[in-house]
């Protein structure tokens, strides 16, 4: 529902091409639009406004490089700016102190505490190493000890037996006494949701943090926070030393702009951001993905790495050899599909790349989800091995065979050669340009995952019409094309590298 | 504005109270000048946007005042009631309680929300009002995922004294509400409030999960879930626009609860919503007790917002 940054600055920009330096006329007029994109974002204001001045100074008078546009200049400045303000290390807890080591868990109501208390206990065992201890603190809502002793059992970590009618200040002296006693590495304590304007709340949060003297004391906050989170930060770090914060459900589409404005107002690292709601879903903070991810950028750095982990060599290489020759046939096809699920499926593929707006949405209505790729595995897998290595072969009578052997219809297979049929075509217009340098341009152009899904769901067709705002060589040439990029990722990647 | 200024009536207010400080003291400043420049304009737009409003709520809201102010020269509390009426305009179509009116009974209501935005809690707020009502409420504890959420409504339940259907954690929801519905309607209920698993609105396989439930209740009632109220954090951004648009289209929300008003959350986000999707509001949540929820008032809250003196 947004438009990424660059949609944005297009339009800016179009009318400045080819000058040599950025003035203050431009710069201003493309931070306005980079000032809606951080609002629309959730970045808090008077944090948009200190980050817009000093990207102005900065912009101001820098020449624009030669092989980009001035509105992609600007992207960069900005890029690199948020990401610097972001924190330029990833940084992980430190507890290098006698044990027990305390963490304590502060937030708002319904945050994430409990849920990432057990996450970072889990991670703590099993990455660190250490043994650790979780106690709840909360006596305000109902079932709230319970849930972390339901955790513990889920992730196998000690939790504290529930006293009833306990306050919070007395659990947390039994805890401290209870990790000293039984040798444990790590206490943490998982503090009940308050508001930062409820008084009391706040006090007891204070004297908790008095008594058990953490180590780390960690804000937990929700990345689909407004506005509000300024004065969250403000207030929860008056009240307490704030260690950190950690930024959760990251796995649902708020650009995150509150990352910005908690690391503003904090001054604290962002150690850790929510991934999901399984207990593994935590990761360490990366302040470029983020960047990239508040101005609507995607995700290119994660894609790239999954790229890499995913695509298999040989069968890139294979796909090569064939490619040379100019022959595209069904088991290649096959190939692909299966480096896409490989990499998470289209949703997660979608996801993570930028300007596919289009594509979500022509996904989420019509039948291109991942289920898809399994279909058109099937129909695949439904031909015998002559037809898939000649696919011309297919007359009516076959495909209807097929299309019974795999559970779909004719018009699917119809709508599976056809998609081959525009690959097989790409592919030979890639020979005849001079290999994989030409596929950017005409992957650019309209063929490319868009077009292909294009192909596949019909509805799709101009919608998705392949990816307006990747750069050349994008997702079009992803699936299993070689390349000589770094880790055999295809042509084009090394680009995706640089920016 | 015929509400008798009830202790409630006092909360909300107080609730809004730091929102309108803060933009009163944004405006105070803006206003002494004798005509609205650009950049008190900007001033306004931008006190909008730190109540949520988004962006471009916000700037329509600042050309409607940029018009109005060549008309009449008006001054600090004008141009303040100028932004509620403004703003009032936007919210009063959607201000509606929720009604019961199902027949034949139960009138099921479907509560959902992300996780965390206080789903659990509103039920037994929403319970708790319905019942001062004279209707007859029973609960259905849906939420099989999250560890603890049955023992939380199960609580909440006891606490307020209406029936609950529960099964075991990681049990079918669909089921469930299969299994309540049926008692329900045995039990000559006059609603039945179900409780979800939280779901980030970008999670395909739950908000399936959502459309199964959906189908179940139609089976035994084609008119059911007769409401289905999302809960939505005021803390939330834009992208609880993203949200509403989402679960509009999978889940059929035909209606909005808002819940922690009595933070310094401004809750702006509604405004940007009702212009987007005019879909009704039917509370909100002023704090953690059974008593705090509390009917919508599109004025007030829009007097609120814009800081303008009782």
């Amino acid at each position: 529902m947004f438009e990424s940054l660059s949609d944005r600055l297009g339009g800016v920009f179009d009318r400045l091409r080819g000058r040599g330096a950025l003035n203050e006329a431009d710069v201003r007029a493309a931070l306005r639009e980079v000032r809606i994109a951080l609002l629309e974002a959730d970045v808090a204001l008077p944090v948009v406004r200190q980050f817009v001045d000093g990207v102005t100074e900065k912009a101001v008078g820098q020449s624009v490089l030669k092989s980009i546009t001035p509105g992609q200049q600007v992207v960069k400045i900005v890029n690199d700016a948020l990401t610097e303000m972001l924190g330029s290390d990833a940084a992980d807890l430190d507890l290098d102190v006698t044990p027990p080591a305390v963490v304590m868990m502060v937030g708002l109501q319904g945050s994430g505490k409990t849920t990432t208390t057990a996450k970072i206990a889990k991670r703590l065992t099993e990455k660190g190493r250490k043994k650790v201890l979780m106690a709840s603190l909360d006596v305000n809502r109902p079932a709230a000890q319970e849930q972390l002793a339901t955790l513990g059992t889920q992730v196998s970590v000690a939790t504290l037996p529930i006293v009833a009618g306990q306050t919070p200040v007395d659990i947390a002296r039994r805890a401290l006494q209870a990790a000293k006693l039984q040798g444990f590495d790590v206490l943490m304590l998982d503090t009940a949701g308050r508001l930062h304007v409820d008084q009391a709340l706040m006090e007891e949060m204070r004297a908790v943090a008095e008594i058990s003297t953490p180590h780390e004391i960690l804000l937990v906050v929700d990345a689909l926070t407004g506005q509000d989170a300024v004065n969250v930060a403000t207030n929860f770090s008056q009240q307490v030393a704030l260690t950190g914060v950690v930024l959760t459900r990251m796995d649902g589409d708020a650009r995150g702009g509150a990352a910005l404005s908690m690391r503003a107002v904090t001054g604290k690292p962002i150690k850790f951001v929510g991934t999901g709601e399984k207990l593994d879903g935590l990761e360490l903070f990366q302040p470029s993905r983020v960047a990239g991810r508040i101005l609507g950028m995607g995700d290119v750095v994660s894609l790239v790495e999954r790229a890499a982990e995913t695509i298999q060599v040989e069968e890139a290489e294979a796909l090569a050899a064939k490619m040379a020759k100019g022959q595209f046939d069904m088991n290649d096809l096959r190939a692909q599909f299966n480096q896409m699920k490989r990499m998470g499926g289209l949703g997660a593929l979608a996801g993570m790349l930028p300007g596919v707006k289009q594509v979500k949405q022509a996904m989420a209505n019509g039948a291109g989800d991942d289920k898809m790729l399994v279909r058109l595995d099937a129909i695949i897998g439904s031909m015998t091995p002559k037809e898939r290595s000649k696919p011309e072969l297919l007359n009516a009578k076959r495909k209807i065979r097929i299309a019974k052997g795999s559970g779909t219809t004719v018009q699917e297979v119809n709508k599976l050669l056809k998609m081959h049929q525009e690959m097989a075509n790409a592919m030979k217009k890639i020979r005849k340009m001079g290999g994989l340098k030409g596929l950017g341009a005409m992957m650019g152009k309209g063929g490319g995952l868009g077009g292909m899904l294009g192909g596949l769901t019909g509805g799709m067709g101009g919608g998705a019409g392949g990816m307006p705002q990747l750069p050349p060589g994008g997702m079009g040439g992803l699936p299993g094309l070689p390349g000589k990029g770094p880790g055999g990722l295809p042509a084009g990647f090394d680009k995706f590298l640089k920016k | 504005m015929t509400q008798p200024p009830t202790p409630w009536h006092q909360k909300i207010v107080g609730g809004f109270r730091r929102t309108s400080d803060k933009l009163g003291e944004n405006l105070t400043g803006l206003f002494t000048k004798a005509t609205l420049d650009r950049e008190t304009l900007d001033g306004i737009e931008e006190a909008l946007i730190a109540s949520d409003l988004g962006p471009a709520t916000a700037a329509r809201i600042r050309n409607r005042l940029a018009d109005e102010r060549y008309e009449k020269g008006i001054d600090e509390q004008g141009v303040r009631a100028v932004m509620a009426n403004e703003i009032a305009r936007i919210l009063a179509p959607v201000a509606k309680p929720l009604e019961i009116e199902a027949f034949p009974r139960p009138q099921v209501i479907l509560v959902i929300g992300v996780n965390g935005s206080g789903k659990t809690t509103t039920i037994a707020k929403l319970a708790h009002l319905l019942q001062e009502q004279d209707y007859s409420v029973m609960l259905v504890a849906g939420d099989t995922f999250r560890a603890a959420a049955i023992g939380q409504l199960k609580v909440w339940a006891e606490r307020i004294g209406v029936p609950i259907i529960s099964g075991k954690e990681g049990g079918d929801a669909a089921g469930l509400v299969y299994e309540g519905v049926k008692q329900g309607t045995a039990t000559g209920i006059d609603v039945l409030i179900v409780d979800t698993a939280g779901r980030l609105q970008n999670k395909a396989g739950l908000m399936d999960e959502l459309s199964k439930i959906r189908r179940v209740l139609g089976r035994l009632n084609p008119a059911a879930p007769h409401d289905v109220v999302l809960v939505l954090d005021a803390t939330t951004g834009q992208n609880g626009l993203n949200q509403i648009e989402v679960f509009r289209e999978t889940a059929g929300v035909t209606g909005l609860v808002m819940t922690k008003l009595d933070g310094t959350a401004r809750g702006g986000l509604l405004v940007a919503a009702a212009e987007k999707f005019g879909l009704p509001v039917h509370a909100i949540g002023i704090g953690e007790g059974v008593d705090d929820l509390r009917p919508f008032d599109a004025e007030e809250v829009a007097r609120a917002i814009a800081g303008v003196s009782e």
